[in-house]
């Protein structure tokens, strides 16, 4: 049943620290970013902090580094690559899911409001526990099951056609910004495998060279693993690298559907 | 160190997207129709109980309430309708490309309003319409 309200401890209290920007800074710009200590007994809070946007860089992940460095070291994120392929910095920025170093902050309006992804537990400011989201992943089996032998004189070959087919369900970075965007995923995730790790299966399960198909479908065809998805379609609207989990799994719900005709 | 619960990541605050909107207001609507076949039931058993109640039941139809009502279940039905149409072509691996969903989806939402606005403007003319020839 669909929560509307969060739990008691995660009840976020929005007037927390604010640090103001130096004397004399020109283009002041406030950030709110939501805060959460796992080594005190307080609920999260949200921080604000106002940053030289003279001195800053353009992206959204250049106001948190600068932040990290120059105001609050305490501050709490993860990022690695800074150009939108690890999939590290995925957050919820202006109300909407992204990576932090591939959003302009120009693009947001006022203030800049930071949220770790939706619905998730939260193990410190903008980190959130994925081990769910990743075990889903590993659940859908994100690798090449074979039963034949392979030939003795070369791999496994791919046609040009084929290989077009999974190029882009391939180029997801399990950022895991569409799961967090779905409603259905947020009150579901327990059961529900949600767009990404969907859309790996379907990786796999349009994957030419795999042996495994029927397997793969019987473990997807289930009320809750699969059919829990109901087109919202907020998964794609989210997606930074502009993939289409809900067409993936229209596409596996087909591939149900034709098999036992 | 001291362990603590994780809190959960508040979610609510999700800015609203066209898709998400669309998606609530099919289940709303569907939800609100279902509603509707209790008054659609009174007035089949009205018209099954003979001249008195169904003279009875007119009251309850004509009263501003009911018609306003009856007005929500017509754009429900649209709605429903329009997106369902909607649903079913994803389901046959149609209009996923996020602009042609985006322009399915106004497509749906404004016909669903027009359809309603013209099938009321219809229903109240004719009802003027027998009134004013002597019909009723």
């Amino acid at each position: 049943m669909a929560q509307f309200s969060l739990p008691a401890n995660s009840v976020v209290n929005p007037n927390g620290n604010v640090h103001k920007a130096p004397a004399g800074s020109k283009d002041v710009r406030s950030f709110r970013i939501y805060r959460f200590d796992p080594e005190s007994t307080d609920k999260p809070r949200i921080d604000t902090y106002e940053v030289d946007m003279g001195s800053c860089g353009p992206m959204v992940l250049d106001a948190l580094i600068k932040i990290k460095n120059e105001i609050d070291p305490s501050l709490t994120f993860r990022r690695s690559c800074r150009e939108g392929i690890c999939g590290s910095c995925a957050m919820n920025i202006d109300g909407v899911n992204t990576l932090a170093c591939i959003k302009a902050s120009a693009e947001i309006k006022g203030t800049v409001k930071i949220y770790p992804l939706p619905h998730m537990p939260v193990i410190k400011d903008l980190v959130p526990d994925l081990t769910n989201f990743y075990a889903q992943y590993a659940s859908v089996k994100p690798w090449l099951q074979t039963r034949t032998p392979a030939p003795p004189d070369q791999e496994r070959l791919q046609s040009k056609e084929d290989q077009e087919k999974i190029d882009r369900p391939s180029a997801c970075i399990l950022c895991a910004c569409c799961s967090t965007s779905c409603p259905s995923y947020w009150w579901n995730s327990d059961k529900y495998l949600g767009p990404a790790a969907l859309l790996a299966a379907y990786r796999w399960i349009i994957d030419t060279r795999d042996e495994a198909t029927g397997e793969r479908l019987d473990e997807l065809e289930d009320p809750f693993r699969l059919y829990r998805c109901h087109t919202i379609m907020n998964c794609a609207e989210a997606c930074p690298k502009d993939l289409n989990p809900a067409r993936a799994i229209a596409e596996i719900k087909r591939k149900i559907a034709e098999r036992k005709q | 160190m001291a362990q603590h619960e994780r809190p959960l990541s508040p979610f609510l605050h999700y800015r609203w997207q066209y898709t998400n909107t669309l998606s609530i207001l099919h289940r709303l609507s569907g939800v609100f129709m279902s509603l509707g076949i209790a008054l659609f039931v009174y007035w089949l058993s009205a018209i099954a109980s003979g001249q008195a109640a169904y003279d009875e039941s007119l009251a309850c139809f004509s009263s501003p309430l009911t018609k306003i009502a009856l007005f929500g279940w017509l754009q429900a039905f649209f709605y429903h309708f329009l997106n369902g149409l909607r649903h079913l072509g994803w389901d046959l691996g149609y209009g996923f490309e996020k602009s042609v969903a985006r322009k399915t989806g106004t497509v749906v939402f404004i016909t669903a309003v027009v359809l309603t606005a013209l099938t009321w403007w219809c229903i109240t003319s004719q009802i003027t319409a027998s009134v004013s020839g002597g019909v009723l």
